[in-house]
């Protein structure tokens, strides 16, 4: 897009302009259903755009969420609501079809990230300040549960690699008291807490696999992962991966490496590296490393392909303005490409066809065809980030 | 604008700048935004703290604008606070920490 079309973009978000009718309860869409709807974070404005996926458009941009570096946000199950976790510790509730707040409040100092149960009941956040986890009700965000994350050191810990488990559970890592706790809320709002001690030095991000079996926490004083494998009878920690910065110098991390969204691709795991500038396979049957592929600088989200056949991957600053595509079968890097400056974050159509890759200091996002990897349009938004399209309300640990 | 910075970390023309807090105004931009944006995925967009530490003025009352600004450029071991030197020069380093000191620029 040459740059006139872009400030024209990028103005008429900025006004909202009578395409993107913002706010005040009117309808964004007379009548549609919601499983091509996605919502993408504006990190510096404290807005979020409501975008309808298959048209490439922007139905509108809510604002008055707060501070939303490093926001995320889960769906309920009817594809109707999200909720946004914002850095402030602000949860706020958004129906995307009324394109407006629905319910907004302040439920800690500092948080980092939420969940929601597999019946779509609990809202779950994860908190840096104070630390710990809180539950709220779905329809009003009423507050149902607080669950501290006092380790075996007594110290409070800043929680995160939250995500829910079948069963209305949730896992968790404990990045100050190098634990891992599962909390199961089947019988009541008192969780039954299980608690895992000396998982490995601070746990960053933590992930679990579609099916639920495997917990996977990054750690960050040590080179490996701490892994549960949740459907053991008594599910314990081992570390794999590790050693993987052996005799080699640990080069310092620009931005912390992210588990979210990550590649998995049948029964291999593509698994950043924190201090080297690749990416770690890890077989999912034997648990052990399978390979180690150089990439192009310190690897931040490593994105699976819905097939799982390739994994996307971003990178840390400086280095953020470039994507590569890792064939998994392969093993090989296939192509390597450079979308603008600051990538934070990529997701993936349900099916696989395109990608949506968010280039923030660009103020846009663009979308990739995935097949022939070119660009097809972009949308223009202020300093986005994450995008979440709403196929995540049905898949698990999203 | 960003592109400017990173084009200028990358050939280092940072080392040029004269030393001492005082930036130019191009510079002071690019570092306003290095902090707010990057800094921030750790210590948040407001400073507030994250996985880092807090930056605000209150929080950083006690500490003098030398030592943070070796903490910047050296990093904290054992920690995720990265080493920036290569990517700021001791005079960037010295400029943030005192902006930092004094409440930082949006
Ligand atoms: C990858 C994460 C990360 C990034 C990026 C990061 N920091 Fe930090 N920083 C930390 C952590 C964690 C600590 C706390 C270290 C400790 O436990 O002592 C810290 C500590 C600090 C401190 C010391 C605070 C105190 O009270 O002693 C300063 C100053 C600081 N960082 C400045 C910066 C600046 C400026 C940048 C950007 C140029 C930056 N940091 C980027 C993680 C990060």
């Amino acid at each position: 897009m040459n740059r006139r079309a872009f400030l024209t973009a990028g103005v008429s978000v900025g006004l909202a302009g009578p395409a993107m009718a913002a706010g005040a309860g009117e309808a964004c869409a007379p009548m549609r259903g919601t499983g091509d709807l996605g919502l993408i974070i504006e990190r510096a404005t404290g807005s979020v755009l409501i975008v309808d996926v298959g048209a490439h458009k922007t139905l509108s941009r809510i604002e008055g969420l707060g501070d939303l570096s490093h926001a995320t946000a889960v769906f309920g199950p009817s594809e109707r609501y999200a909720y946004v976790f914002g850095r402030d510790g602000g949860l706020t509730k958004v129906d995307m079809l009324a394109c407006r707040i629905e319910k907004r409040v302040i439920q800690a100092g500092n948080a980092i990230g939420g969940a929601i149960s597999d019946d779509g009941a609990l809202i779950v956040a994860s908190n840096y300040t104070p630390g710990g986890i809180k539950v709220f009700d779905a329809n009003d965000l009423g507050e149902l549960a607080s669950v501290p994350a006092i380790g075996a050191n007594g110290k409070p810990s800043k929680t995160v690699g939250l995500v829910d488990l079948p069963g209305r559970r949730f896992a968790y890592a404990l990045y100050d008291a190098d634990e891992i706790w599962i909390a199961d809320f089947s019988a009541g709002m008192s969780p039954a807490l299980t608690k895992f001690t000396n998982v490995g030095r601070l746990p960053y991000d933590a992930n679990v696999t579609s099916d639920a079996r495997h917990y996977l926490a990054g750690l960050f004083g040590e080179d490996g992962f701490a892994h549960v494998d949740l459907w053991a009878d008594k599910p314990e920690v081992t570390r794999v991966v590790s050693g993987y910065n052996a005799g080699r110098e640990k080069l310092p991390i620009y931005k912390m490496p992210h588990l979210e969204g990550w590649g998995q691709s049948g029964s291999t795991l593509v698994l950043p590296a924190a201090g080297q500038h690749e990416v770690l396979l890890l077989n999912l049957e034997t648990m052990r490393e399978e390979a180690r592929i150089p990439a192009h600088s310190q690897p931040v989200f490593c994105v699976a392909r819905p097939d799982g056949r390739e994994v996307w991957i971003n990178f840390a600053h400086p280095h953020n303005n470039t994507v590569q595509v890792l064939d998994v079968f392969t093993r090989k890097i296939v192509h390597t490409f450079q979308p603008g400056p600051a990538v934070l974050h990529l997701e993936f159509t349900p099916r696989g066809h395109e990608v949506w890759i968010s280039v923030r200091d660009a103020d846009r996002i663009d979308i990739y065809d995935v097949r022939t990897r070119t660009k097809k349009a972009e949308i223009a938004g202020v300093k986005p980030s994450g995008i979440f399209f709403t196929a995540r309300a049905h898949r698990l640990g999203a | 604008m960003a592109r400017r910075l990173e084009i200028a970390l990358a050939v280092g023309i940072v080392s040029l700048m004269a030393a001492g807090a005082s930036q130019a105004g191009d510079r002071a931009a690019e570092l306003t935004a290095l902090v707010r944006e990057d800094c921030g995925s750790c210590h948040g967009m407001t400073l507030k703290g994250g996985l880092g530490a807090p930056l605000l003025p209150a929080d950083l009352a006690e500490k003098d604008a030398s030592s943070l600004a070796a903490i910047i450029l050296d990093g904290v071991p054992g920690t995720p606070m990265p080493p920036w030197r290569g990517l700021v020069s001791e005079a960037d380093a010295r400029w943030i920490a005192e902006h930092l000191k004094q409440g930082f620029p949006q």
